[in-house]
């Protein structure tokens, strides 16, 4: 992926004393983002089927079933 | 048309993660069920073209995101609407978008370009792979991965700075956490 060349350092790499930590930091966020994403998107799917699908299916399926009880 | 049973189900099953993702594409729970609605509608009047056995889920979010792409570009057209308008509408809305804790991670969201928004809500919350992702939005894996990719840099960004009074890794990680709640 990288473009680096080895043995050479950007230089802000080169001024970084512990050039690690900026990166475990970054993925942190990205961990916590993931979960607040996730955590947004099943706060929705827990409310499960609201009654106007099921209502809708139920429509729909009769509009093809004229005649069944 | 009579509706086979277990296409009834799988249909039904996938209804919850379809309102979480048209929730998460146009920002609005009401626009979002209407969306869910007539994708549902669609998909029932096009059933013969669905492969019994492949993945429902997959199927309907493929209808439902062409729907709102398409619905979306008529709309561009007739009122000009960007991204900004439209995160500004859910900061003022925030009981119309779910609960309150979401509402900041919700307009960061919205100041995403669309493309880069669907696709990490696709493989970071709806749990598809890279694969079926590039499928339902039409487009090759590497367009997805890298969409994906520049959607969380973005994210990341936009919820750091939008946290931190005082710059910082705390400050930071913290705005991420919790949000922030100053008015």
């Amino acid at each position: 992926m990288s473009d680096q060349k080895p043995g050479r350092q950007k230089p802000m790499e080169a001024a970084t004393r512990n050039k690690k930590a900026p990166v475990k930091l970054s993925r942190e966020i990205q961990a916590r983002l993931g979960q607040q994403l996730r955590a947004m998107y099943d706060d929705v799917v827990e409310q499960g089927v609201p009654d106007r699908f099921t209502e809708l299916l139920n429509r729909l399926d009769e509009n093809g079933n004229k005649g069944k009880p | 048309m009579p509706i086979d049973e277990s296409v009834r189900q799988a249909i039904l099953g996938a209804v919850p993660s379809l309102r979480a993702f048209a929730i998460s594409l146009c920002g609005s729970v009401d626009r979002a069920d209407d969306l869910v609605q007539e994708t549902l509608v669609r998909a029932l009047a096009n059933i013969d073209s669905f492969q019994p056995g492949t993945n429902m889920a997959a199927w309907l979010f493929t209808i439902l995101r062409n729907h709102f792409r398409s619905e979306y570009r008529k709309r561009r057209r007739e009122v000009e609407d960007n991204d900004g308008h439209y995160a500004e509408t859910l900061k003022s809305q925030p009981e119309q978008h779910g609960r309150v804790e979401f509402t900041e991670f919700r307009a960061a969201l919205a100041k995403l370009p669309t493309d880069q928004r669907e696709a990490l809500i696709l493989v970071g919350a709806s749990g598809f792979s890279y694969e079926e992702a590039a499928h339902i939005c039409g487009c090759a894996v590497g367009t997805i991965k890298s969409r994906v990719n520049r959607a969380r840099t973005r994210l990341a960004e936009l919820m750091a700075i939008d946290g931190a009074e005082d710059f910082g890794p705390d400050q930071a990680t913290r705005a991420v956490l919790v949000g922030n709640d100053r008015n």
